[in-house]
C-alpha cells in the first residue's frame, strides 16, 4: 500500500485512491481559506471546482485528480493568497 | 512538445467516450482516447476495473485490448482550434504539454453539477451530489456518516443508493420538484428496456430513506465546517444534523472544449448534432452529456452511432434511429420532470458567496445585468474554476450567458507554458 505524507504525517492509503480522499480519511479540514479567510473544503470531486487544490511534491494539483503514490509529500495551501 | 497524429482522438473516456473509442476503433482507424481523469469510466464507472462483471468491465476491456486503441489517463485538453482538414488539440499531463492533430474528433466530455449558492454552502462539508458519490468511489470512507442528498433529478437516488451501499446514513433525500412530476418520470422510466429493473433495484437499495418532493434547500449551518442542513417542505422548515450536505440541481453540459472547436450549441446549452452525432464543424462528432442530459443509457447509444460515422460504418447503423427515438422521448421526459422551480430553489442573501474563486457575494452580484460586466467589476467568474461553477449558478440565479471560455482552460504551470508558449491562442 502506498505510504504518503501529509502534513508531515505518515498515513497510508489504499491503492488507486485519490489524494483527496487520502486528505479526507485523515481528517485534515479545511483544505484551504479563500481569499477572504473562509474555510472550504472539496465541492465537485471531479475537478471542475478546483475547491481541493494543495501542494504535492512541489506542485499545485486538484487533489481529486491525483492518485495516491508512494512517498508522496502533501501540503494543504492554508495562507490566504492569489496562488495562481 | 511532442507532435502526434492520429486517425482518431477521442476527449473524454466516460460510457460515451468508450463507446465510440471502440466502434471507431472497430472501423479500422487509430483512436486516442484521453481523459482528464487518472483512469477511464467517467463519472458513472469511475473506478470500474477492466473485465469486472457487467457492462462497464466488457466494454473497459474491449477497449484496453483493443490494438488500434490508445487510452492516456491524466491527460487534459486546455485548447483546441479546428482546422479545415486536421484539428489540433493542445493537451496537458504530468509529462508535460503536447500537441495532437486529428482529423476527426469525437467530444465525450459529459457533464458538470450544477451547484445553486445559499448561506453556508462553502462550508466544508456542503459538496455535490456526484461530488460526493465521486468522493467515495475515489477513497473518501463515508462508513457510519450522516448524509442529507438534495437538490434535483434522478442523479440524487442514484448517489443515496451508491452512499448507503458504501455505509453511509442517508437521512433523507430532498428533491425540490413536486411529486406528480417525479412520478411522471418515473412512469416514463419504466417503459424503457432495462430501466425498470434498474429502478426496482435503486428502490431496495433505498428502503427506509425518506424521500421528500417539492423540497427545498434553506441553510446550511455551522462554524468551520458543516453541522445542519435547514430544509424547507411545504410551510414548515425541518433542520437535520449532518456531516454532508450532498446537494447539486441537475448536471450541465461540459461544452468548453467543443466552444474552442467553434462547435454551435443548441437553444439549451448542449452541443448540436445531427442524427450522425456530427457537430457544426466538419470532422467534429459529439456523444453523451454534453449534447444533453439523458444518462448511460443515452451515452452509450450516441457514443455508438459517432463512431459508425466517424469510421465510415453506416451499415452499422440500422437500428439506430429507432432507438434514438426512444432515448429522446426518455430524455424529454427527465428535462420536463425535473426542470427547475424558481420558488423552490434556494434564495441566496445578499451576503452569500456567489463566487467560490474570488469571494464576490451576491449583493455584488445581482445589480449588473450581464456577466461580462460583473466580471469587469468584480472578478467573477475569474478565478480558479474559470467560471466553472459560477457559470451555471449565475446562469439560473440572473439569467447571464457565461460566454467566458477561452484557452487555456485552467491555469497551466508556468514550466509548462515557458516550454511552448506559441502552441497556446491569445486570450
Ligand atoms: C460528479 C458526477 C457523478 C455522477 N455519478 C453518477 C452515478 O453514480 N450514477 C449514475 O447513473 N450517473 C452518474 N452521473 C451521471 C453521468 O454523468 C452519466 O450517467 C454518464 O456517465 C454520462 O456519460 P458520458 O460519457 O456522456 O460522460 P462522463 O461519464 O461525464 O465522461 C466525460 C469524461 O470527459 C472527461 N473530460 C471532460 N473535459 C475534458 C477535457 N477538457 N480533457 C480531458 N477529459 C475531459 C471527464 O474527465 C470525464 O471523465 C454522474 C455525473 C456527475 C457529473
Ligand atoms: S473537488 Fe472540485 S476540483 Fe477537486
Amino acid at each position: 500500500m502506498p505510504e504518503l505524507t501529509l502534513e508531515g504525517m505518515r498515513v497510508t492509503a489504499r491503492p488507486g485512491t485519490t489524494v483527496l480522499a487520502a486528505l479526507q480519511n485523515a481528517g485534515l479540514s479545511p483544505l484551504r481559506f479563500s481569499l477572504g479567510g473562509e474555510s472550504r473544503g472539496a465541492l465537485c470531486g471531479m475537478g471542475s471546482c478546483a475547491e481541493c487544490r494543495a501542494v504535492v511534491d512541489g506542485l499545485t494539483v486538484r487533489t481529486c485528480l491525483t492518485p495516491v503514490r508512494d512517498g508522496q509529500d502533501v501540503r494543504r495551501l492554508l495562507e490566504v493568497s492569489r496562488e495562481d | 512538445m511532442k507532435t502526434d497524429l492520429w486517425d482518431a482522438v477521442v476527449v473524454g473516456a466516460g460510457p460515451a467516450g468508450l463507446m465510440s473509442a471502440l466502434t471507431t476503433a472497430q472501423g479500422g482507424l487509430g483512436v486516442l482516447l484521453l481523459d482528464a481523469q487518472p483512469g477511464p469510466g467517467g463519472q458513472i464507472w469511475r473506478g470500474a476495473a477492466a473485465g469486472q462483471k457487467g457492462a462497464a468491465g466488457e466494454l473497459l476491456r474491449a477497449v484496453a485490448t483493443h490494438p488500434a486503441i490508445t487510452v492516456l489517463g491524466g491527460a487534459e485538453v486546455i485548447a483546441a482550434e479546428a482546422g479545415g482538414r486536421t484539428h489540433t488539440l493542445t493537451v496537458t499531463s504530468a509529462a508535460g504539454l503536447r500537441q495532437i492533430h486529428a482529423s476527426r474528433i469525437i467530444l465525450a466530455t459529459g457533464a458538470t453539477e450544477r451547484f445553486l449558492p445559499f448561506d453556508g454552502w462553502t462550508l466544508p462539508g456542503v459538496v455535490g451530489a456526484g461530488g460526493l458519490q465521486a468522493m467515495s468511489k475515489g477513497g473518501l470512507d463515508v462508513r457510519g456518516r450522516r448524509v442529507v442528498v438534495a437538490g434535483s433529478g434522478p442523479l440524487l437516488l442514484a448517489v443515496a443508493a451508491g452512499l448507503r451501499h458504501k455505509g453511509a446514513r442517508v437521512l433523507a433525500v430532498a428533491e425540490q420538484a413536486g411529486l406528480p412530476a417525479v412520478a411522471a418520470f418515473g412512469v416514463a422510466a419504466a417503459r424503457l428496456p432495462g430501466k425498470s429493473r434498474e429502478a426496482l433495484a435503486l428502490a431496495a437499495g433505498l428502503l427506509g430513506v425518506p424521500y421528500w418532493a417539492g423540497c427545498a434547500v434553506v441553510r446550511a449551518s455551522g462554524q468551520h465546517g458543516l453541522q445542519s442542513v435547514t430544509l424547507r417542505r411545504g410551510r414548515r422548515e425541518v433542520t437535520l444534523d449532518c456531516d454532508y450536505l450532498a446537494v447539486g440541481f441537475g448536471l450541465v453540459p461540459d461544452t468548453r472544449v467543443a466552444a474552442l472547436l467553434g462547435c454551435p450549441l443548441d437553444g439549451a446549452g448542449a452541443v448540436h448534432v445531427n442524427a450522425w452525432q456530427a457537430t457544426g464543424v466538419s470532422g467534429v462528432y459529439a456523444a453523451g452529456e454534453v449534447c444533453g442530459i439523458g444518462g448511460v443509457d443515452g451515452a452509450l447509444l450516441e457514443g455508438f452511432v459517432a463512431g459508425c460515422a466517424a469510421g465510415g460504418q453506416i451499415e452499422r447503423l440500422h437500428d439506430a434511429p429507432r432507438r434514438a427515438g426512444l432515448q429522446r422521448r426518455f430524455q424529454a421526459t427527465l428535462e420536463r420532470s425535473f426542470a427547475l422551480r424558481p420558488a423552490q430553489l434556494p434564495t441566496p442573501s445578499p451576503r452569500t458567496i456567489v463566487c467560490r474563486c474570488e469571494d464576490v457575494r451576491h449583493g455584488e452580484l445581482r445589480g449588473f445585468t450581464d456577466w461580462t460586466a460583473a466580471k469587469l467589476q468584480t472578478r467573477c467568474g475569474m478565478g480558479a474554476c474559470q467560471g466553472r461553477v459560477c457559470g451555471p449558478a449565475t446562469e439560473t440565479l440572473y439569467g447571464w450567458h457565461f460566454g467566458g471560455v477561452r484557452a487555456p482552460l485552467l491555469p497551466l504551470p508556468l514550466a509548462q507554458l515557458l516550454d511552448e508558449p506559441t502552441t497556446l491562442s491569445p486570450p
